[in-house]
Parts: structure tokens; C-alpha cells; sequence
């Protein structure tokens, strides 16, 4: 398979990288300072596409590939990629479910403890000396709060799973409501949002879904609520929340994902009720170790007229 | 002059009760306690304490202390009244027990009214330390990922083998809420519990040895002063993790930070320490540490439940009746 051209679209994983030298022609996107150039030259051979949360495939790169047969992307999510234009081709998309759900669970949880209980506030202020100074002020527990979820699937799931462990009640507002939950259902954002304290993003980025955080789902939720976003940083409004936070008209918020990533809204940096992650949500050695297999699985399983092992279309 | 004597009479009317500390709970409740109890604050008289106890021996039969009174038990020899103490906090180590016992003064605690948020901690503290989430907000927040890229990869909690040493109300409420991770649970314990189903070990060393992190949930007395020691340490290992919500001194500190120094543990989870507020300045170096100024128990919601509990308390002892939360000294005392 060494003469099958992947084009890796930016610095993922180094194993990954490692590994789809190893067995294909790798070539490597993000050096490549003319890329017009680089597609008209080589486009025939790029029969595979590696891509992650960041970047992936568009129509324009889809279109610019005629040979591409395969996208594989080292995410779950799949916003970046155009399902459409895939379909229309033909062209086969695999992503990376299950092996990083327990992760992004984890990390919604302890987003919300890190919220509520002020952890990072507490490890700088033992840190700067200041416990020297007098005790740390009250926090908020976290054991009884509701939970309220965007989005009952894989990760939404085991995000209730974990939360329930905590005493914390369980509703969710999805598409429609699901047939074997007990958990309790509202059928608007705006319904959930009123009737939680903590409310967690865990559906997928679409059109439907873009800003689905808005000012009125953010004052639904109000100064006591917090709002927690391991999805995507185009659900939610991010100059909304911004102002919302700075004003005090919500409680306080955990971020794994932003707008403009790696870019993060500094007026955020200063408040003790946010707490801001670099996208770390999946970001576990073993985690990224699975996901890797999973591209280079799925790449191979094509390639070898196998059936696919995660695949989207 | 009738406002003043109608005041006076009030006071008279209300229960006495001798405060020392005084407990964290003063913070937001002083004036409510006020209203039920006249409450005696020798840090707002000028005399010497030994004198103001004195004073006032002969009618203090409640004392309300808080868990930093560090001379409680010579305060106590100088209360011959003394019938009940009722302390803020759960572990009741400050409080001799034995003398207690002998002299027949009952001790009410703080019982389950923090379990949840101690477990709540140990866990967030777990979390922290394996997922990088303050380093990770530092970093984020000092402008670093624009400029360094993607921040270095964490360690997944799901599968790991947790070992809880004490598995009383709040090691129970840790392995509920682990057990919801993926976590495998085991512990030591003085005794097997019947009820649960986890693995018992008698010995930390083995426990340490079968475990990836620690989570130290017992009480602190002459049997689990400086438990974990360099033997457990190095049974724990270099990818070992060790949480302390519980008390300082059941870690021999000097030893954790040296195993911590040399990377022969892979990191710490600490709300407390054994000279509280000072915390080992070699430690904070590091960035697989993450730290907490004692504040397991400092919830609001937990400041409230205290308050009626203490107060519950209180007026069960003066109108006769059972205390809500009295320490069974033989749970406490072997």
C-alpha cells in the first residue's frame, strides 16, 4: 500500500503520522506552503484523506481530489466534513466513536466539578500563598444538581451515567425523545435550560445545532446556572456567553471547545467561575492510541476491499 | 431601660454554650446562633483564656469547637461542667476521646453531613491530576495555545484500579462515584465490610500494589498516623496517584515529596497537609500536583447542613433528648 497517496490534513498525532508514513505515501498538508500547486501536481495519486475536529474535507478539497476515495477522520465529530458531497461521490468517511466516550464523559465531569468547586481557584490560590492569608471562600457542591443534556447519544449518555452517580437528576432534550431512558425529556433547549443547573452540549455540529446555546437558552439557565460545552465551539454563541459571564448573568461555564480555536476569548481568562480547556477532551494517550488504530484500520480495511470499521458513509 | 432588661432576660433565658475556635460555620451563622444560644466567645475578651474559662466553668456544660483548637483538650480540664462537645467537622482526632469517655461527655460530629462533598473533592482532586484540568486552564489562560500548539496528552481514568483506604461513609460515596467511571474498586479497610462486594485487602502495602491511584477516605489516629509511608509509596509505583481528603497527618509528607521529587510516583492530589496552611514548597514546582486549601467540606449547601445539625445538636442536648449525630466511641477508638 506504500504507493497509495493519503494526504494527512494538519499535525494530529504523531503515531498516527509515524504509522500512515510507515504504510502509505504520506503527504503531509500543512507543508505545504503552495497548495494549488501541490493538488494539480499530485491530486491524482491522494486516494485518502486524514482529517480531525479541526480540519477535514470540504466540497473545495473533495472536488480537488478526483482519485479520493476514502475520508478517515481522527475525531467523532464529523462537521468538518462534507457529508454531501461524500455521498454524491461515493467517496467512504469513517470516524472514531466509542473508544473516546468514556474521555469526553470524564472530562464533562470534571469540567463541572472544576466549576462548581472552584479547582483550579484552589490549586492557584494554595499555589500564590494566599492560604496563608485566610481559607479559600464557600464553594458549590456538585452532588443533587441537576443535569440537564443536549444531546442523549454515546457521549450524552455516559455523561448521565457518571452524573447519576453524583445524585444529580437527569433530563435531556434530543431531536426526539428516546423509548428506553427513564431520564426526563423536554422537547426545547429552552425547556431543559430552565429546568437544570448544569446544562451539558453533547450533540453533534450541524446546521440545526450551530449556536444552539443563544442568549435566551443562556438566560433560561440564569446567574445560578452553569453551562458546559464539550461539543463543538460553534454550538454556542460565543460573544453571547461571553457577555453573559462577564455580567454575571450566568453562573459560570466549562469550555473544552471554542469558536476559533486556538483562540479563546481572553475577556474569559480572568473569572474564577470558568474554567477553559485547549480541547483536551478526547486528548488521553490511550484514547488517542485507539483512535489512531481506527483511521489506520479503517484506511487499511478499504484499501484491502474489507468491510469498514467505523464507517459514517 | 425596659428594652435593656428585656434583652438581659433573653440572655439569661437562653442556653449557654462555650465556643472555641471558632468553627468556619461562624462565618455566615454567628447571628443565628446568637438567637438560640448565649454563646460564650473568649477571643472577644480581653482576659486570658485559662481566666475566662474559669469564670465561667461552673456553668458551661456544651462546648461548640471547631477542628483547629489544638488546645481543647487542657480547655476541657478546666470545665468540670462539661457535658457535651460538639465539633464542626467530621474527623473528631482533635478531641480526646478516651478522656471524654471516661468523664462521660458525649461528643456530637459532623456525621455524613460532608461525606458527599468530601467524595465529591477526593474525586474532582482524581480527575484533576490524571486529566491535567488546572494545569491545563493555566495553560490555556496564560495565552499558551496559540503559541505552543496542542497541550501534552493525559491519562484516561476508565479501567483504573482505584484503592480506597477507609471505607466508611465517604469511601463509599468515592467507590459509587468511581465505580460510575469504568473504575475497579478495592480497599483496606480496619475490617472486610459484608455489604459491598469490592476487594478487601488487611495491608495498604498490597492494596498500593494492586491499585494505579489511592484515595485516602479514614479517620486519623494513632493506628493510620503516617500510614502511607515510603513502603506503600514504592508499592505504589511510578504511574501510582495518591488523593488525601482526609487528613494530613496519615502521610508521612516528607516521603511523598520526595517520591514525588524524583518521579517515583506519578503525582498528588492534596487537600491536606501535615502544617496546614503551609504546604511543602518542593511540591510546588511541579505540575502533576494539584492542590487544596483544606475546603473538602466548604460548601455553601454543606455550611447550612452543618448549622442545623450543630444547632440540632444543641437543643437536643438541652431539652433532653438524643443527640442527632453522637460519636460511637468505639468506631473511633480501638
Amino acid at each position: 500500500m506504500e504507493s497509495i497517496g493519503v494526504l494527512m490534513i494538519c499535525p494530529m498525532n504523531s503515531y498516527l503520522e509515524q504509522e500512515l508514513d510507515k504504510r502509505f505515501k504520506l503527504f503531509r498538508y500543512w507543508n505545504i506552503p503552495q497548495t494549488q500547486q501541490f493538488l494539480k501536481e499530485n491530486s491524482n495519486s491522494i486516494r485518502a484523506v486524514v482529517g480531525n475536529s479541526m480540519a477535514g474535507a470540504d466540497a473545495q478539497l473533495i472536488e480537488s481530489l478526483p482519485k479520493l476515495e476514502i475520508v478517515s477522520s481522527f475525531s467523532v465529530g464529523l462537521d468538518k466534513i462534507d457529508l454531501n458531497k461524500c455521498k454524491e461521490k461515493g467517496i467512504r468517511v469513517t470516524n472514531t466513536p466509542d473508544v473516546l466516550t468514556e474521555d469526553v464523559a470524564d472530562l464533562a465531569i470534571g469540567l463541572m466539578l472544576a466549576v462548581l468547586r472552584r479547582l483550579c481557584e484552589c490549586d492557584r490560590y494554595v499555589r500564590k500563598g494566599l492560604w496563608k492569608t485566610g481559607d479559600f471562600k464557600l464553594t458549590t457542591k456538585f452532588t443533587g444538581k441537576s443535569v440537564g443534556i443536549i444531546g442523549l447519544g454515546r457521549i450524552g449518555t455516559a455523561i448521565a451515567k457518571r452524573a447519576e452517580a453524583f445524585d444529580c437528576p437527569i433530563s435531556y432534550y434530543s431531536r426526539s425523545e428516546k423509548a428506553d431512558t427513564n431520564y426526563k425529556y423536554y422537547p426545547s433547549v429552552i425547556d431543559l435550560a430552565s429546568n437544570c443547573q448544569i446544562l451539558v452540549v453533547a450533540c453533534s455540529l450541524t446546521p440545526e445545532t450551530r449556536h444552539i446555546i443563544n442568549r435566551e437558552v443562556i438566560d433560561a439557565l440564569g446567574p445560578k446556572g452553569v453551562l458546559i460545552n464539550i461539543g463543538r465551539g460553534p454550538h454556542v454563541d460565543e460573544a453571547e456567553l461571553l457577555s453573559a459571564l462577564v455580567e454575571g448573568r450566568l453562573g459560570g461555564a466549562g469550555l473544552d471547545v471554542f469558536e476559533n480555536e486556538p483562540e479563546a476569548p481572553e475577556e474569559l481568562f480572568g473569572l474564577d467561575n470558568v474554567v477553559l480547556l485547549p480541547h483536551v477532551g478526547s486528548g488521553t494517550i490511550e484514547t488517542r492510541t485507539a483512535m489512531a488504530d481506527l483511521v489506520l484500520g479503517n484506511l487499511e480495511a478499504h484499501f484491502l476491499n474489507k468491510p469498514l470499521l467505523t464507517p459514517v458513509v | 431601660m425596659a428594652q435593656i432588661h428585656t434583652n438581659q432576660t433573653l440572655s439569661v433565658n437562653l442556653p449557654q454554650v462555650l465556643v472555641l475556635g471558632p468553627p468556619s460555620i461562624f462565618r455566615i451563622y454567628e447571628k443565628h446562633l446568637s438567637q438560640k444560644f448565649m454563646l460564650l466567645k473568649p477571643w472577644e475578651s480581653p482576659i486570658p483564656l485559662e481566666e475566662f474559662l474559669s469564670i465561667h466553668a461552673q456553668n458551661t456544660t456544651a462546648v461548640l469547637t471547631s477542628s483547629v483548637v489544638a488546645y481543647l483538650s487542657s480547655a476541657l480540664r478546666l470545665l468540670p461542667s462539661v457535658r457535651l462537645v460538639v465539633t464542626s467537622s467530621v474527623g473528631p482526632d482533635h478531641i480526646d476521646l478516651k478522656e471524654c469517655r471516661r468523664r462521660g461527655i458525649s461528643v456530637a460530629y459532623a456525621s455524613s453531613v460532608f461525606s458527599a462533598d468530601v467524595a465529591d473533592l477526593a474525586v474532582g482532586l482524581w480527575v484533576d491530576v490524571l486529566r491535567k484540568i488546572s494545569a491545563a486552564n493555566c495553560f490555556l489562560k496564560t495565552g499558551l495555545w496559540p503559541v505552543k500548539g496542542d497541550y501534552p496528552l493525559a491519562t484516561k481514568l476508565g479501567g483504573k484500579r482505584v484503592g480506597i483506604i477507609g471505607l466508611g461513609r465517604i469511601g463509599q460515596e468515592v467507590a459509587k462515584r468511581l465505580e460510575a467511571f469504568g473504575c475497579k474498586i478495592s480497599y483496606q479497610s480496619r475490617e472486610k465490610k459484608p455489604s459491598v462486594s469490592y476487594p478487601f485487602y488487611t495491608d495498604v502495602c498490597e492494596l498500593a500494589s494492586n491499585s494505579d491511584v489511592l484515595i485516602i477516605c479514614c479517620a486519623l489516629n494513632d493506628q493510620t498516623y503516617h500510614l502511607i509511608n515510603r513502603e506503600v509509596l514504592q508499592a505504589l509505583g511510578r504511574q501510582g496517584v495518591i488523593i488525601n481528603a482526609a487528613r494530613g497527618a496519615i502521610i508521612d509528607e516528607k516521603a511523598l515529596v520526595q517520591f514525588l521529587q524524583e518521579g517515583k510516583i506519578a503525582g498528588a492530589g492534596l487537600d491536606v497537609f501535615e502544617h496546614e496552611p503551609n504546604v511543602p514548597e518542593e511540591l510546588l514546582e511541579l505540575d502533576n500536583v494539584v492542590f487544596s486549601p483544606h475546603s473538602a467540606v466548604f460548601t455553601e449547601e454543606s455550611c447550612k447542613d452543618l448549622y442545623d445539625l450543630v444547632v440540632g445538636n444543641l437543643e437536643a442536648f438541652f431539652s433532653n433528648k438524643p443527640l442527632l449525630s453522637p460519636v460511637q466511641f468505639d468506631d473511633f477508638m480501638r
